[in-house]
């Protein structure tokens, strides 16, 4: 039950909501679990609210093994 | 006519029966054949067979991004009868109106039945109105049925799909679904993503070139890609396996879809078609395809298997194989 | 720059395959076992490691008596309710919230607690009331929601708490000497909420290894290989995969508003029997939206369904194939239980995704 969608921060409408984009698709999110957000920001979206932002200097789908990866490769 | 929405009376056959045909339908729709004014519609056919589809369209909104009813059920039936193998000519069209409707809207989606047939090149014939009570329609409920020639070297038929077949999917998923879902009330959520609602007549040169290296064509509607290719899987008697990587969904049918918790492969798509092709042909029909506007997303995205009759599996981005089951009762939006 | 992603994740596969250890990993998050299913993962990993869901699914976890108490609510009180979609399809014992609506009773769909501060505000001569459901992911929303409503002063707004909290469960599991549980892949959302020291503090205590994970397919897989690489070297400690999302303190934020709203209570949890401090109740000062004490909802006495074995699988006692029911007499589209309903129930994700249908 933790269905979370990664949605970028468009702009704050209010002090306790903003508008957030995924692929081009906008929705209201509720911000007061993280109301430090400022647009740009990633953040992780669960039933209405964003629950957290997400560190992207942490990308993706950052190998964190890959250089064990690269060892066992051969 | 002075009134500015549909009343019972419109319904009754009478003088305002009459009225709303002759105002509303017959402008929009002029041939010889309608104008003929029979009970029923006289059509000279070459020989040969003849298909014949209906299909009933209830779609709630009316107007949407990409289409309207009125396009819907010209397309509907015209993309059946292609699935066919067959070039569609005829089409008859069945209204039920919910008193009240508003006239403007009904001259709108017979414009726009007009404009769809006309691209299409098909000829609206007969029709009938009746008007419901308040409250027994939405707006307005359409049928259309339609009949075209079928040529004589085409037979489209699951029961001649073999393995090795290749799958092939005009273009992306998900579109008309998720446009539709969208815009229900009581979603605060504003999407780019527009009805894929369209009439794939284009198909009709490219696919008399290949004659019966085509197995059999289906148009994924409701219920989505999923849903038609366990239908033919049963019906062929065959194994369907497919590559989640090469199912073609544009990111933003992906993106919405993540956001309400859908799948695409489960949403219902109005100008896309599912193509059984023998494998010596697949790349040749891929590539033709390609060349034409409304299928320049075309992928091929698996192939006929003798084993794991009636079933489809999809391989994930792992390499590995799961079911892509049919759609088991409403697809509910989900949170969690 | 995807063909390196897609190779790496071949690697760790191999990786995970080459382990030589005979051992059972737990995962406690519903969402975890959809995203499992859907990738494929389980079927390509070797006889040796096997993969278990545990009782991750808040809507599998509502006992019983519990959803009792939700219909018998829309059975006899004049209220619109408001619930996740996951909620319509679970049986109660004689009947289901989709069944009750098409006997005509209000009840409508949210994606989010606020869509039900909305009707509650256009509606205000109806009683609305939000069914709560979920773990520490869902909880602060609901608790938000709750302090807006007394701010608005929306005397027409209730909600009937469902809501649990992870930690007591895994308590649980973890003393329970008929459960195999080597490694845990912690729920990554919960941890984004309470952060990674509780399950620290379990790893330790149960010397377990425990891996807070993400959900892609690339997440599933590093936390497995984390598990394992601690297995081999016999640690036992917390280790964060998802530290994109999950910071080590989790959101303080959230986790304040779940303190002010709701104290924890003694909870029944399907499968696992009556655990204490593992329910969420509205706390004395919200206790007039608490909506069992405004609408004096009774405790309803558990009819164990015959044959069912929900339990056992939520306590990852057996594997769905191994239920007498599975495929059978139950499946998604007649359910017999919520671990098949649900879209993140454990029988709805083999039956789904894997190819062999049926009892093996």
């Amino acid at each position: 039950m933790c269905l979370g969608v990664p949605a970028r921060v468009v702009e704050k409408t209010t002090n306790y909501s903003a508008r957030v984009d995924v692929n081009g698709n906008h929705t209201e999110i509720n911000i007061q679990l993280t109301p430090d957000v400022e647009p740009g920001q990633f953040v992780l979206v669960h039933a209405g609210f964003a629950m957290e932002i997400i560190d992207e200097s942490i990308a993706l789908e950052t190998m964190h093994y890959l250089e064990e990866m690269l060892q066992y490769g051969q | 006519m002075t009134q500015e929405r549909i009343l019972l009376a419109h319904g009754s056959g009478g003088l305002m029966s009459q009225r709303l045909i002759d105002e509303v339908f017959k402008q929009a729709w002029r041939n010889e054949i309608m104008e003929a004014m029979l009970d029923g519609a006289i059509l000279q056919v070459p020989a040969g067979r003849l298909a014949m589809s209906t299909d009933s369209f209830v779609i709630t909104p009316l107007f949407f991004p990409g289409g309207d009813i009125g396009k819907l059920s010209i397309c509907g039936t015209v993309n059946d009868l292609l699935a066919c193998g067959a070039t569609p000519l005829y089409l008859s069209t069945a209204f039920i109106i919910e008193e009240g409707l508003p006239l403007a809207d009904l001259r709108v989606i017979a414009a726009s039945m007009a404009q769809t047939a006309r691209e299409v090149g098909v000829k609206l014939v007969t029709g009938d109105t009746k008007v419901v009570e308040k409250g027994s329609a939405d707006g307005v409920f359409i049928n259309t049925t339609g009949i075209g020639i079928i040529p004589a070297d085409i037979d489209y038929r699951p029961q001649r799909i073999q393995p090795q077949d290749q799958v092939i999917v005009t273009g992306c998923v998900g579109d008309h679904g998720l446009a539709i879902l969208a815009r229900r009330e009581g979603l605060a959520f504003s999407t780019p993503v527009v009805s894929d609602c369209a009439a794939l007549i284009q198909l009709r040169e490219i696919i008399s070139q290949y004659g019966n290296a085509i197995r059999c064509m289906r148009d994924p509607t409701r219920g989505g890609l999923a849903t038609v290719l366990n239908e033919i899987a049963v019906q062929a008697g065959v194994g369907i396996h497919v590559k989640e990587a090469d199912i073609p969904v544009a990111p933003a049918v992906q993106g919405a879809c993540d956001l309400l918790g859908m799948d695409p492969l489960y949403m219902a798509n109005e100008g896309k078609m599912v193509i059984f092709v023998a494998a010596a042909l697949a790349q040749s029909l891929l590539n033709d395809l390609r060349r034409l506007p409304q299928t320049q997303a075309a992928s091929i995205i698996g192939q006929i298997s003798a084993e794991t009759p009636g079933m489809v599996l999809i391989e994930t981005e792992l390499g590995a194989q799961r079911i892509l089951g049919i759609l088991e009762g409403e697809h509910v939006p989900r949170i969690c | 720059m995807d063909n390196d992603v897609k190779e790496y994740k071949q690697h760790l596969l191999r990786a995970i395959q080459l382990f030589s250890g005979s051992v059972s990993l737990m995962e406690v998050c519903g969402t975890h076992t959809m995203a499992i299913a859907k990738s494929g993962i389980r079927g390509l990993l070797p006889p040796n490691i096997k993969l278990l869901s545990g009782p991750g699914c808040p809507v599998c976890v509502t006992s019983q008596g519990d959803i009792d108490a939700v219909i018998v609510m829309v059975q006899h009180k004049d209220i619109i309710l408001i619930t996740f979609g996951d909620m319509m399809r679970v049986p109660g014992t004689h009947s289901s919230l989709q069944e009750e609506r098409s006997r005509g009773a209000d009840i409508r769909i949210a994606y989010s607690p606020l869509d039900a501060l909305r009707v509650a505000r256009d509606n205000p001569d109806k009683e609305v009331v939000f069914l709560g459901i979920g773990f520490e992911t869902t909880t602060p929303t609901i608790a938000i929601t709750i302090e807006q409503a007394r701010r608005e002063g929306l005397n027409n707004f209730s909600v009937f708490s469902l809501h649990k909290v992870v930690p007591p469960a895994l308590e649980l599991i973890f003393s329970d000497s008929e459960i195999k549980v080597d490694g845990l892949l912690c729920p990554g959302h919960v941890s984004a909420v309470i952060g990674v020291k509780t399950f620290g503090s379990l790893a330790r205590k149960y010397h377990k290894p425990c891996v807070v994970t993400g959900f892609e397919t690339l997440d599933i897989l590093e936390g497995i290989y984390m598990l394992l690489q601690q297995l081999k070297k016999e640690e036992a400690r917390v280790e964060n995969q998802y530290s994109r999302v999950v910071k080590p303190e989790g959101n303080p934020i959230a986790c304040q508003s779940m303190e002010r709203v709701f104290q924890p209570v003694p909870a029944r949890w399907r499968g696992l029997g009556m655990i204490p401090a593992s329910g969420l109740q509205l706390r004395e000062e919200f206790s007039d939206m608490d909506a069992r004490k405004r609408f004096d909802i009774p405790e309803i006495e558990e009819i164990p369904i015959k044959g069912c074995a929900c339990g056992e699988v939520l306590a990852g006692k057996i594997t769905p194939l191994e239920c007498v029911l599975f495929g059978q007499a139950c499946t998604p589209l007649n359910p017999v239980g919520p671990c098949m309903v649900s879209h993140e129930g454990s029988c709805a994700a083999y039956y789904r995704y894997i190819p062999t249908k049926g009892r093996s």
